[in-house]
């Protein structure tokens, strides 16, 4: 009834090819961002920026990063968390190594240079598809994070490996601060959303689903395979190593190649399943499930009988619990929740009518 | 008319092409004239798949050469192909299923656009204006084709008649001077394979587009086409006109069986 398209025609071409076509669903996003960027900073404390807003939009990133690879152009892979790795440490370099460079050009620096580290372990995908392109990614996965601990140069020759972040200034604003470095991080994430949509909707994001859902009939009609697989790596690895820098320095400040493992890796690989694979809206979804829910559950635990369970199992059955929802979630709903959100949003057009 | 534009499109010259020493297409020679309707017919196995597959590049034969539109070639990788102007449409249909219908024919006029992905991301320079005439072009076929109503559709989710026709229209949105169709009409009824006739007729007429189809049902082959040509066994036994053709005591063997 309220969220209805009625008298809402596209005249135009360029009308019916906005983002938003309804203008209930614009206000919506406006009014959001409004308050994410308005309202929020006000009212939010540390604890909420620091353990679950900005991990909350890093990992949202970094899902839409790999989504763009696997999501849309079919390509599997198992090496974010080192074309993170790969970002943060080039960030973290060209502002070392370059004086006065500002923050947000080292960041596109480290993204560029973990897209092209990605372009390189993607050109095996020109031969080999599928489960088999998994291995190679895996190797950069190993590959990335041990050349990092293992050439002292690339962390300024810090004993540990340990690199720090350097001070976060944006046009002379210092976002050290909580709110600071969570305005630093939904800024670019709002950004480089808003590119990815862009993106998707375009020719080349055409060329990587139809390559994702038919490789034969997308080179039959003149679309290049090499070129929309290596720019869906090498977008993918931008994404990632802009998340990687903001990871390492809005979110944690220092951290190490091991910050980086192959379990980070699966961690951004499970946000993109259940949030939703060819979603963007998923990768948000996903995030925010991979983030509070583990924060839901510690808290659920905490409300049951002292010594029902054991102090030092907790952990173990927290992830029990986690693992088995999504085994079940995925039987349940196997397109994510973005599907879900779809849904309930083609109810709601027609409501209070069930038809 | 200049050599270049001479009346024949497509020729095929003493092709043949084998898998591991199994002979699939041996020694086979044809031409198809400009605007004409061709179509290969002959037996399951007799090579007519594979003979489309030589054509657009998808396979190489390894002996003969293929020339099209004044361009002789022996190998040619399917891109270029598209880029000379050949479309096709598969057996077994091979849409994006997770993409709708619209995005599926503008996919077909991939190789129409100027603007590159940064001017589309971006939004800036050609991009507007370039979706806007790409639009316009995939809504004509779209409309010409009579599958307005479910331009908004996941093509995962049309019946298969449907889907025949959306893979027709992201062929012919290409603006293809060759159109290869591999059983455009399989697993069809009665009316439906009027239907679609109807468009491949209209296709060629309106647009000049030479086609080359591969069907099973012999009426509609024999009323369809300017020119048929069959294969048996991979090699070429009749070429000519239909009625040339339903004559030709070979053919007759080969459809109808002969007492031995």
């Amino acid at each position: 009834m309220f969220y209805t398209e009625a008298g809402q025609f596209s005249t135009r071409y360029a009308a019916d090819r906005r983002v938003f076509r309804l203008r209930q669903d614009r206000f919506a996003l406006a009014l959001l961002l409004v308050f994410a960027a308005g309202v929020v900073p006000l009212i939010g404390n540390d604890y909420w920026f620091n353990a679950i807003l900005i991990p909350f939009l890093v990992l949202s990133l970094a899902g839409l990063g790999l989504n763009l690879l696997t999501g849309y152009a079919g390509q599997l892979s198992l090496g974010s968390a080192a074309f993170m790795a790969a970002g943060a440490f080039a960030a973290y370099n060209f502002q070392l190594r370059i004086e006065g460079l500002p923050l947000l050009i080292s960041f596109g620096l480290g993204g560029l240079v973990a897209a092209l580290l990605s372009v390189v372990f993607g050109l095996p995908s020109l031969r080999i598809k599928g489960f088999y392109l998994i291995v190679s990614t895996l190797a950069a996965q190993f590959l990335i994070p041990w050349v990092l601990v293992k050439y002292g140069w690339f962390s300024n020759h810090n004993a540990s490996g340990v690199i720090s972040a350097p001070p976060l200034q944006v046009i002379g604003a210092d976002l050290s601060t909580p709110v600071g470095r969570y305005l630093l991080t939904l800024g670019v994430v709002v950004a480089l959303t808003w590119l990815a949509k862009n993106i998707v909707r375009s020719e080349l994001g055409r060329n990587w689903m139809a390559v994702r859902d038919m490789d034969t009939a997308a080179a039959v009609i003149g679309i290049s395979l090499p070129k929309a697989k290596l720019l869906a790596f090498a977008l993918s690895g931008f994404y990632l190593g802009i998340a990687g820098s903001l990871w390492a320095f809005a979110y944690l400040g220092t951290v190490e190649p091991h910050g980086f493992d192959l379990s980070r890796s699966f961690q951004v690989l499970f946000i993109i399943i259940i949030g939703g694979l060819g979603s963007l809206l998923g990768n948000f979804l996903g995030a925010a499930f991979i983030v509070l829910f583990p924060l839901f559950l510690s808290n659920l635990v905490g409300l049951l009988p002292p010594g029902l369970i054991d102090a030092g199992q907790l952990e173990n059955v927290q992830k029990m619990i986690f693992g088995a929802l999504i085994i079940a979630f995925l039987i349940r709903e196997p397109e994510g929740l973005a599907r879900i959100w779809q849904k309930f949003r083609a109810r709601a057009r027609r409501w209070p009518l069930r038809y | 008319m200049t050599s270049s534009q001479s009346s024949t499109l497509l020729s095929l010259d003493r092709v043949s092409l084998s898998f591991k020493g199994v002979k699939a297409v041996s020694n086979i020679s044809f031409a198809v004239a400009r605007g004409e309707i061709c179509a290969l017919i002959g037996p399951n196995g007799a090579g007519k798949s594979s003979l489309l597959n030589v054509i657009n590049g998808v396979y190489r034969a390894q002996e003969g050469s293929v020339s099209f539109d004044g361009e002789i070639r022996r190998h040619m990788r399917p891109q270029h192909a598209a880029e000379r102007g050949i479309a096709r449409t598969f057996q077994n249909i091979a849409l994006f299923k997770g993409m709708t219908v619209l995005d599926n024919v503008l996919t077909g006029r991939n190789l129409k656009r100027r603007s590159t992905w940064i001017e589309q991301a971006l939004r800036i320079g050609r991009a507007n204006h370039e979706d806007d005439v790409q639009r316009e072009r995939a809504e004509k076929v779209i409309e010409f084709l009579r599958i307005q109503p479910w331009r908004d559709t996941l093509v995962g989710k049309l019946p298969y008649g449907l889907q025949k026709r959306v893979e027709l229209a992201r062929a012919l949105a290409a603006e293809p001077k060759l159109l290869l169709l591999d059983e455009p009409m399989a697993g069809m009824n009665a009316s439906e394979k009027t239907e679609m006739s109807g468009f491949i007729v209209d296709i060629n007429r309106e647009y000049g587009t030479t086609v080359v189809l591969i069907e099973h049902d012999i009426g509609v082959v024999m009323g369809l086409s300017d020119h048929v040509v069959v294969l048996d066994y991979g090699r070429k036994i009749a070429d000519g006109a239909p009625e040339e053709v339903r004559r030709n005591p070979e053919v007759i063997a080969a459809y109808l069986g002969t007492r031995h």
